[in-house]
């Protein structure tokens, strides 16, 4: 096949499932926070509030758009361009699985590997400084002003402790192409534990995973780090006076920006699409049996349902759940989406402790945001960098 | 896919730093001269990146590499600077900086 | 295809240039300045300097111009005033910059040799070999020097809480 067609197709299915994601991911933070918070969250737009991000949309589409008539004019339309565009940028270099083959093409399952495809992400991610303080200079108002600043200070002040944590994992994975990380994490340490960056011999990178994980929360502005935003600190922070389709893009922006930095914790710390225990022991299995207890369960619980409103929803969750497992036990399905499967379920799993945080912890002030950043996170780096780089040193 | 000659990068740099020289030789305001400086820096790595490839060596890289770090550390010095001068002349304009003449 | 990609991003680098040195306000020319330095990262790239094209986004983009941007925020600096500089400057400047320029791309032409550049070896691997033997003690001074230059920062810029 036509080599820049196969990659307008592979960029046309990487968008597409990306927006559908950023769209779905919504309804999971506002559920997940609701039972954090025993309630309920969105229930009545659809089974189980599963229409609410369409709603959602529709509302802010249809909602009056303001150009209001005191902000610098090119600024203010720029800076919500460039934070959605800077966001979804930085996917393309994410692997999110091996080498597969579909109707006779071979192709990679990742858009594009650059041989410096870590240091792409830092640039971009560096970029997005730009996308918040210019929203918040060019609305010409205090709060956002402020809001902009502080952001600005916060995100350039998370970057370096970002930098050292994912400089270590370098270190042993001996490459800065993310395909390689991924595939230097593949060989099993004595035949059954995975040989992934976080448990790998002779340093296991849990520091500087703990290190980037705090860091990602504070470049992606998510709570306990989100002061700029902060409803009841700075009105809205950067975005207060953006209203409609741009204010959803700064949401965007950040939900985005928050699935780059798991999947990049992923692929450098969790072994990417990587099984956790060899597939001579079964693993390739696991998906298909977790989904099937998943099935069982939604059935048991369904038929019949605790509460009447549910005796459509919970069947028919438990029989795709068991559709999907024997599906997932086709041989010929299993080996091309196998790969794909762990690496979501990876990264999903990082996207709940996201979610996890920010409905369970306070919101950290700025000042005590700054000072830790500062005098923790990034001696605790770059001591982790020095020790990484020392025991490759004298191991190799 | 026929590359790209090396003249095209020199006089593409030539007329970068031209820019710059004209920028710093005729605006007024000093962040906009230190602007200037930063285009005419950038115009000389592009010539040592041009060069580096031509020659099939990696010290043009290098020293455009040293030149880029040389840079950072003149910014934030340079920047101090302007920012003190701000808080004791209230101005950022370089024809009001005359305390030395005559 | 690689004249194709160096004529866009050249031409956007020269744009981006001409605004840099045109514009009033300040905040203007420093994000096209970004521009330029964006476009010049494409055009690294395009010369097979994958490290220093990366390099350049995330320190002179990401890093420095970021610090020009708020020092100009925290100025607050406006537009700037017309200058009082000499009418004959303002008149002969443009047309005799163009000469120069004319003048100096003749020589270039003719001085370099016709053949063309291939993407040669600028990987991190090459660079950081080089840069870790051959160069090891500039890159230790410049080390010093970028802390010099913090420590000295720190110090100009402080001010003394009463």
């Amino acid at each position: 096949m036509n080599p820049h067609l196969l990659m307008v197709l592979k960029a046309a299915v990487v968008l597409g499932a990306l927006l559908a994601t950023l769209l779905y991911i919504q309804w999971v933070e506002r559920k997940v926070i609701a039972h954090i918070q025993r309630r309920l969250g969105p229930y009545r737009v659809g089974p189980h509030g599963l229409l609410q991000p369409v709603a959602d949309t529709l509302k802010l589409l249809l909602k009056e758009d303001l150009l209001p008539g005191h902000v610098n004019r090119f600024l203010y339309l720029l800076a919500p361009f460039l934070a959605v565009t800077l966001a979804l940028i930085s996917i393309a270099v994410i692997p999110f699985g091996p080498e597969i083959e579909v109707a006779g093409v071979r192709t990679w399952i990742q858009l594009t590997d650059l041989n410096v495809g870590v240091l792409f992400v830092l640039a971009i991610s560096s970029l997005t400084v730009y996308a918040v303080v210019l929203a918040g200079w060019s609305s010409n108002s205090k709060y956002p002003l402020l809001g902009g600043l502080r952001s600005a200070a916060q995100m350039i002040g998370y970057e370096l402790p970002l930098g050292m944590a994912v400089a270590a994992p370098l270190l042993m994975s001996g490459s800065l192409s993310l395909r390689e990380i991924v595939l230097s994490q593949q060989p099993f340490a004595g035949g059954f534990v995975p040989g992934w960056n976080i448990f790998r011999m002779p340093f296991p990178q849990v520091i500087s995973f703990f290190v980037f994980l705090i860091a990602a929360f504070a470049e992606t502005n998510r709570i306990p780090f989100d002061l700029p935003e902060a409803e009841n600190e700075l009105v809205a922070g950067f975005h207060t006076e953006y209203s409609s389709l741009k204010f959803a893009s700064f949401f965007m922006a950040e939900y985005a920006n928050m699935i780059t930095v798991c999947a990049m914790a992923t692929a450098l710390f969790l072994g990417g699409w990587l099984p956790p225990w060899p597939a001579e022991y079964g693993s390739s299995y696991a998906p298909s049996v977790v989904l099937a207890l998943a099935g069982a369960l939604l059935l048991y619980h369904g038929l019949p349902p605790a509460f009447r409103r549910d005796r459509l929803t919970l069947p028919a969750a438990g029989v795709a759940a068991l559709v999907a497992a024997a599906v997932l036990l086709i041989p010929a399905v299993q080996a091309r989406l196998l790969p794909l499967i762990w690496f979501l379920a990876k990264t999903g799993f990082l996207l709940f402790v996201f979610i996890w945080a920010r409905g369970t912890l306070p919101r950290l002030r700025y000042d005590q945001l700054m000072r830790f950043t500062w005098t923790f996170l990034f001696p605790v780096g770059v001591l982790n960098l020095m020790a990484t780089g020392l025991v490759v040193a004298l191991g190799a | 896919m026929d590359a790209v000659p090396l003249s095209w990068y020199l006089v593409l740099s030539a007329v970068l730093f031209g820019l710059g020289v004209a920028g710093f030789l005729f605006r007024r305001n000093i962040i906009t001269v230190f602007m200037s400086i930063e285009l005419m820096l950038n115009a000389v790595n592009l010539t040592f990146i041009a060069f580096a490839s031509r020659l099939g060596q990696v010290d043009g890289q290098i020293f455009a590499f040293f030149v880029m770090v040389v840079a950072a550390a003149e910014a934030a010095v340079g920047l101090a600077i302007i920012l003190v001068i701000f808080r004791n002349r209230a101005t950022l304009q370089i024809d009001e900086l005359d305390s030395m003449k005559n | 295809m690689a004249p194709a990609i160096f004529l866009v991003f050249a031409a956007l680098a020269v744009f981006c240039g001409l605004n840099v040195v045109l514009r009033r306000h300040p905040i203007a020319s420093a994000l096209w300045l970004i521009g330029v330095m964006v476009s010049l990262a494409v055009l690294y790239g395009l010369l097979g300097a994958h490290f220093l094209a990366v390099a350049q986004v995330i320190v002179y983009a990401g890093a420095i111009m970021v610090l020009f941007v708020m020092v100009i925020m925290l100025v607050n600096a406006g537009a700037e005033q017309p200058s009082n500089a000499s009418r004959m400057a303002q008149v002969l400047g443009l047309p005799l910059l163009a000469g120069l320029l004319a003048v100096l791309g003749l020589v270039i032409r003719r001085a370099t040799p016709a053949a063309a550049l291939a993407a040669r070896k600028g990987t991190a691997h090459d660079v950081g070999t080089a840069l870790f033997t051959t160069y090891l003690l500039p890159f230790e001074i410049t080390s010093i020097l970028v802390l010099i230059a913090i420590l000295g920062a720190v110090v100009l810029a402080y001010k003394e809480k009463h």
